[in-house]
């Protein structure tokens, strides 16, 4: 009883012994980084070691992948239905209403709007990629950009707006102008009114 | 006076010698548990990490170095150095080489199985000391545990003394080989005296010391409390055991007892079953080879060679078996080694009488 036991401690000790070792010297290899889509990409993670040393390999990953988000400037028309979609609000866009329309995006809607503000706060973004399905001029896409570590919170928040604070304020200047205009035309066809009345 | 510096000398060459074995000990340690578990192990630091522990060293001498609260103090901050100073003590009577020693003592095993057994002090006042209940049951686990374990071991060395008719680890050493004084015969029967090699070591002049040999390296294990013996420190049950609450070079001291404390055991286990600085190779005719590699600098190597394959199995044990349960490892002291130890004992008296 007892030597029999000693017998099997022995043997299934040596054999996990034998096991180990094999690890130890197939662990001369380092791991070649390839494709999950490769055939044997599973059978090869027994042999060698399994670390991805991480900047210097990195895994492939699509050329479509949906990871970071990324905004063209120039084709977004301001509609503002990718900050409404966010269910985390992560977007914040600011717009001034433009006196003409400004240009034409490149599917062809035209721009009535300039985007003073266009920031997409990553740390909120939860990756669902609903404002990409909702953009009407598919300005707003996600990249196969993974790896954005940053060292303050408040570098995560991107600004893709391409507008400067003396732009910005010129064009409100120039929306107000035309505003006043417009009201004081329309004050003025009153009163012509009004005294084509009396 | 002069040999007082020789004194001071010996001491700080013997501490380096152990700083420094801790330092790769730990970096081997982390390679191979990497290796086996297919991962990389430290890679950054230095080329292929050899510099790791060394940063974690410099680490550990810069942190502060916290008491709790609510510790005892004196035992605590003593214990640390008793842990390690016991081990250190060890290395004294080591020859390391024909007629090298730091410290020429005739009863050479009684004093490395005594200065030994004080780590078990040290032990006791860190887990009573942090005043924590983890590093108190590990305390416990582990003084059990040391205490047991030194009667299979204690007899498995006594059956080579029996053997060697000597406690003086030198002369225990040169029995094993060609400068050997009196007869060696292989297994009983073949005079080996001036052929020498492998087969005049211990294990192979008797070979029930085999037997002695593997009981006496189990209990080693349990002794320097690695795994599968490490209970004591079982990081899934008890955060680290008796060294829980110890922090900077303190943590540092229990460490690098430690690793010191593994080479110590492994190096008595070579002394006294694996032939000590003797050499492997055997006189073949007219090819001398024992007697062209024996020698004080093939002394060093041999025995620094032998003791670091034994330090690397126990490293290798350590990563692949499982931890065993404090009955289990009772169990296996107290009904499997202790009654084996005792065979060995008198096995190897009736060998010393009729055989040899």
């Amino acid at each position: 009883m007892l030597l029999k036991k000693t017998y099997n401690a022995l043997v299934t000790a040596s054999k996990g012994m034998v096991l180990t070792l094999r690890h130890m010297f197939s662990s001369r290899k380092d791991r070649e980084v390839g494709s999950v889509k490769s055939d044997n990409y599973f059978k090869r993670l027994e042999e060698g070691t399994n670390t991805i040393q991480y900047p210097k390999q990195q895994l492939p990953v699509p050329e479509v992948g949906r990871y970071q988000l990324d905004v063209e400037i120039d084709d977004c028309i301001v509609c503002d239905l990718c900050a409404k979609i966010c269910p985390v609000d992560c977007i914040a866009i600011e717009s001034i209403k433009a006196t003409q329309a400004i240009g034409q995006t490149s599917d062809g809607s035209t721009k009535r709007l300039y985007a003073a503000k266009f920031d997409i706060d990553m740390s909120k973004c939860l990756y669902c990629g609903l404002c990409t399905v909702v953009c009407p001029t598919e300005c707003i896409t996600m990249t196969n950009q993974y790896d954005r570590s940053v060292y303050q919170l408040g570098d995560l928040t991107y600004h893709f707006s391409d507008m400067d604070q003396e732009l910005i304020d010129e064009k409100k200047k120039e929306f107000e102008q035309q505003q006043a205009e417009k009201q004081a035309a329309k004050a003025a066809a009153l009163k012509a009114k009004e005294e084509g009345k009396a | 006076m002069s040999f007082y510096i020789t004194y001071i000398i010996v001491a700080i060459g013997l501490f380096a010698f152990a700083a420094l074995f801790a330092l790769f000990g730990v970096y081997a340690e982390r390679k191979v548990s990497a290796y086996i578990q297919d991962r990389l192990g430290p890679t950054e630091t230095g080329k292929f990490g050899l510099l790791q522990t060394l940063a974690d060293a410099l680490k550990l001498l810069q942190k502060e170095s916290i008491i709790p609260q609510a510790a005892d103090k004196v035992l605590f901050v003593l214990a640390p150095i008793i842990i390690f100073v016991s081990v250190y003590m060890g290395f004294a009577c080591m020859p390391w080489a024909p007629g090298l020693a730091s410290s020429k003592i005739n009863l050479g095993l009684y004093y490395f199985f005594a200065i030994l057994s004080i780590e078990v002090l040290g032990i006791i006042m860190a887990g009573w000391g942090s005043n924590n209940k983890y590093s108190m049951l590990g305390a416990i686990r582990s003084v059990a545990q040391i205490i047991s374990y030194e009667i299979p071991a204690g007899f498995a060395l006594i059956s080579v003394v029996m053997i060697s008719q000597t406690l003086d680890l030198q002369e225990i050493s040169m029995q094993q080989g060609v400068l050997s004084a009196e007869k060696v015969k292989f297994l009983g029967i073949w005079d080996v005296t001036h052929i020498g090699g492998l087969l005049s070591w211990n294990v192979f002049k008797a070979p029930h010391l085999i037997v002695a040999f593997v009981i006496y390296f189990i209990s080693s294990l349990a002794e320097s409390n690695r795994a599968p013996f490490d209970i004591p420190e079982a990081e899934s049950e008890l955060v680290a055991g008796f060294h829980t609450e110890f922090t900077g070079m303190k943590f540092g001291f229990v460490f690098l007892a430690e690793y010191s404390m593994m080479f110590l055991v492994s190096m008595i286990a070579v002394i006294l079953f694996l032939g000590a600085w003797n050499t492997m190779l055997p006189n073949m005719g007219s090819v001398k080879l024992a007697d062209w590699t024996t020698g004080t600098v093939w002394g060093i190597i041999w025995i620094f060679v032998k003791t670091l394959i034994l330090v690397g199995v126990q490293i290798w044990i350590r990563w692949t078996l499982p931890r065993l349960r404090v009955d289990q490892l009772m169990d296996l002291c107290w009904k499997v080694l202790t009654p084996l130890a005792f065979l060995c004992m008198i096995i190897s008296g009736i060998w010393r009488l009729w055989v040899m």
